[in-house]
């Protein structure tokens, strides 16, 4: 799995697994074979690759009915029949009925089903899906989402999904690699994802206070001090001075009071409320955005923020014990 | 609206607007012509193209053809107004690039296989009166010359200006085409022919007193001294 | 308001069109027509007239179609002097380009010595002539039929294992055929319709250069009836042409079934 916003180099680092894009400088190898080295001036042609591409729009040939179209790359490789093979890969899509139709008559669910079968008529040892549920409408993606799930854990070739949805990332991936502004922020197995995000990306999704910080000097009452982007925070846990690491805290390990806090919570910052967004379902809960230094996100009852009359512009204190954050590397 | 009408009108006025007298001249005459003087205005071509618009209606008040045959034309559509006049005379004589290419130096030469010839179409005075010379040696003689001739031109300036260029080994055009960028050939008195440049007003002429003058002057001893200058020979028994 | 300018505007340009037309076809003397069509000179004329307009399409459509293509997908440096240079057949005085093709290939021109002989007075130069002012005419709207490809389509089959040249003939082609057929036909009426370039370029003998524009202006100045019958010839001729273009491409392109609608 791919996942990344809009702009972060998704679809380009597909086109330059795929060759329709060439990297100024760098080595692409698949499957122990190189098609791309910059220090060898070597680069293999699109059409040499033993790749499957499904685009975002589908890019159906317009002048060719269902089955031509998923005959193509057959043809093109000069495989023997070509319109047996393709009547057989439309079957096992449930659109043999399709055959005869042309891309523009097709609906978006139904385009996806050609578009795929055809990547997957030349049998390629590596599938590129680029945001394959992106173009379709709700109800419909529901149903796709699940087919797809079914489909691509049968599949033979490795394949690369591409979204902008953390929550199909998580939902598809085995493994998952962010890119943030066309850099890996983050490649890994799906849990440690989850468990310990090293990206803003996937920490606002997952709804997580992330920090990334140093490992300052311990207190006397022996908490370790790690200094964050605008303040300080401390913690329980054991790391060496100097190292960076990533701090994780719940937001629902975050208490929201009006005056200052007396507690054993050792974390205390006060800031201007930002916003206060209800938690789906039932908006039972809400989610408080506290401008302190660092900011942090708060998770409390709805009942309680009324209770303190909560309201964005009121100063307010956040703050959690030692113990409620995690840190890892 | 109305300046919309008064622009279309003013685009469409040269036409109108020139009160110049008209002359229709065979395209042979346009050197000596343009030196009678800068008030005339002037059409060459060749003398079947002009007898052609004058027969569609052309506004005119002079023709001056290359030969009898167009002015016969003219005066029998009834384009003519008077007796037509003999103003100029002309020879024809053959032309070659500078550097003869052809290596054509005595008329027998445009026979010879392989010689590029040009001369007029049929209907074109130039064209006619070349195949009167070819005929007048030997009708043997102008089937072969006609075998080599590789283009049929309009008008006889576009013979002179391909022998020019070089394109083409001879052509037949008029001693007063002869330019000096290309080389003379002389052609035996006695198979060439006399062009006889016929003059008339025309019939109905919007300046019909200034179409007269410029006929007569034409025929004065001035008008003559003109179209010799541009090689032509004199009208014969020309008013001195 | 507009509607009825636009209406206005529209009748006045049949009228300017279909009066002149109407007005040959009217003065053909109906029994000549036979005779004249039978007179080899005029038969002459035709045939010339057919195969080199055949064989300057043919030509220009085959070169053509890559210099569309390059000049459509690919940017190098000169670019806009090589489509400069090609556009200016178009508006260059027929006589103008004639005089240019001359110096350039006649006996004595520039290539003409290179090559060691020269063009003019031969069937040839009526090809060059015409595929030279024709040329433009095909290639412009062949060069705007590939641009408005979507690249997308040519990133899929690069995927799907097609070659360039498998792409070119199997997904490029198909789609841009319309484009291709009006700028073949109106090359070929171009070319039927060539004269100022032929008659300075090429020349005007009967059987070797005198094409049918050619033959209408010799005889006009002669034999009227002759002009009017070889106008009208040349006219359902280029009509003729026209026609067997777009049925022939009619048939293979696939615009019609693109507008079926979708179904959703």
């Amino acid at each position: 799995m791919l996942v990344g916003e809009s702009g972060s180099g998704k679809t380009t680092a597909l086109r330059l697994l795929a060759g329709l894009l060439e990297p100024a400088e760098g080595r692409i190898e698949l499957d122990g074979l190189t098609y791309f080295d910059s220090s060898r001036n070597l680069s293999v042609v699109p059409h040499k690759r033993p790749i499957g591409y499904v685009a975002q729009d589908y890019a159906l040939f317009p002048h060719l009915n269902v089955l031509e179209n998923v005959a193509f790359g057959l043809r093109a490789l000069r495989m023997p029949a070509p319109l047996r093979r393709a009547s057989e890969l439309l079957e096992r899509f449930g659109i043999t009925d399709l055959a005869e139709r042309r891309p523009a008559q097709l609906s978006g669910g139904q385009q996806q089903r050609v578009a795929l079968a055809r990547a997957l008529a030349i049998e390629p040892r590596l599938l590129l899906l680029d945001e394959p549920l992106a173009a379709l409408d709700l109800s419909t993606r529901r149903v796709v989402r699940a087919e797809l799930i079914r489909l691509l854990a049968e599949l033979p070739c490795v394949t690369i999904y591409v979204t902008h949805s953390p929550a199909e990332a998580l939902l598809f991936g085995e493994r998952v690699t962010v890119l943030e502004k066309g850099r890996v922020s983050q490649s890994g197995a799906r849990d440690d994802l989850l468990r310990h995000p090293r990206s803003s990306y996937v920490a606002e999704f997952l709804g997580l206070n992330l920090y990334r910080g140093v490992v300052g000097s311990r207190t006397d009452d022996g908490l370790v001090r790690v200094s964050v982007e605008g303040g300080e925070l401390f913690l329980a846990e054991d790391a060496p001075i100097g190292e960076e690491i990533h701090v994780v805290v719940d937001p629902r390990e975050v208490v929201l009071s009006t005056e200052r806090p007396q507690g054993s919570a050792r974390n205390v910052f006060v800031g201007p409320i930002e916003e206060i967004a209800p938690e789906p379902p039932l908006g039972e809960r809400v989610r408080v955005s506290v401008g302190s230094r660092p900011a942090l996100i708060a998770e409390v009852t709805r009942a309680a923020a009324s209770a303190m009359a909560l309201a964005p512009g009121r100063m307010a204190y956040a703050s959690f014990k030692a113990t409620g954050a995690r840190a890892y590397r | 609206m109305k300046r919309l009408v008064f622009v279309l009108l003013l685009l469409a006025s040269p036409a109108f607007a020139r009160d110049e007298t008209t002359i229709f001249a065979a395209a042979s005459l346009s050197g000596a012509f343009k030196e009678m003087g800068k008030k005339y205005r002037f059409n060459f071509a060749g003398s079947q193209q002009l007898a052609a618009q004058l027969e569609q209606g052309a506004p005119a008040d002079v023709f001056a053809s290359a030969d009898e045959q167009w002015m016969s034309y003219a005066r029998e559509h009834g384009l003519i107004a008077g007796e037509p006049r003999v103003f100029a005379r002309n020879r024809l004589v053959v032309i070659t690039p500078k550097s003869n290419p052809g290596r054509v130096d005595r008329i027998a030469d445009l026979a010879r296989p392989g010689v590029k010839v040009l001369i007029g179409v049929e209907n074109v005075p130039i064209g006619r009166y070349a195949r009167q010379v070819l005929t007048k040696h030997s009708s043997d003689f102008a089937r072969r010359v006609l075998g080599n001739v590789v283009s049929q031109e309009e008008n006889v300036k576009a013979i002179v200006t391909k022998i020019a260029l070089g394109e083409a080994d001879a052509g037949f055009v008029y001693v007063s085409d002869a330019t000096p960028a290309v080389r003379r050939m002389p052609i035996p008195d006695e198979v060439n022919v006399i062009a006889a440049y016929p003059i008339a007003v025309v019939k109905n002429a919007p300046h019909a007193e200034a179409a007269q003058a410029f006929v007569n002057f034409l025929l004065s001893r001035e008008g003559q001294a003109i179209l010799v200058k541009h090689g032509f020979l004199p009208a014969e028994n020309s008013r001195p | 308001m507009i509607r009825a300018a636009a209406v206005g505007a529209g009748v006045l340009l049949l009228l300017l069109l279909g009066i002149p037309i109407a007005s040959l076809i009217l003065r053909v003397p109906a029994a000549s027509l036979a005779t004249r069509m039978a007179d080899p000179a005029i038969q002459e004329a035709l045939r010339l007239s057919l195969v080199t307009t055949l064989i300057s399409t043919l030509l220009i459509v085959l070169i053509g179609t890559p210099v569309a293509y390059v000049l459509a997908t690919r940017d190098f440096p000169g670019k806009r002097v090589v489509e400069t240079l090609i556009d200016l057949p178009m508006v260059l005085p027929p006589t103008v380009a004639g005089l240019a093709l001359l110096l350039a290939f006649g006996r004595m021109g520039i290539a003409g010595k290179i090559l060691g002989f020269g063009l003019p007075f031969t069937t040839l130069a009526v090809i060059v002539a015409q595929v030279f002012m024709a040329a433009p005419f095909f290639i412009a709207p062949a060069r705007a039929g590939f641009a408005a490809l979507d690249r997308r389509l040519l990133d899929a089959a690069a995927t799907l294992r097609a070659s360039e040249g498998y792409a070119f003939a199997r997904v490029v082609l198909p789609l841009t055929l319309p484009s291709l057929t009006a700028g073949a036909a109106m090359a070929c009426a171009r070319a039927l319709g060539e004269f100022g370039a032929t008659i300075t370029f090429a020349g005007n003998l009967p059987g070797v250069t005198q094409t049918m524009p050619l033959a209408v202006y010799v005889a006009f100045q002669s034999d009227l009836e002759a002009a009017i019958v070889l106008s009208v010839l040349l006219m359902i001729l280029s009509f003729g042409l026209l026609l067997g273009l777009r049925a022939a491409t009619g048939r293979m392109g696939p615009a019609s079934s693109l507008a079926a609608p979708i179904a959703r």
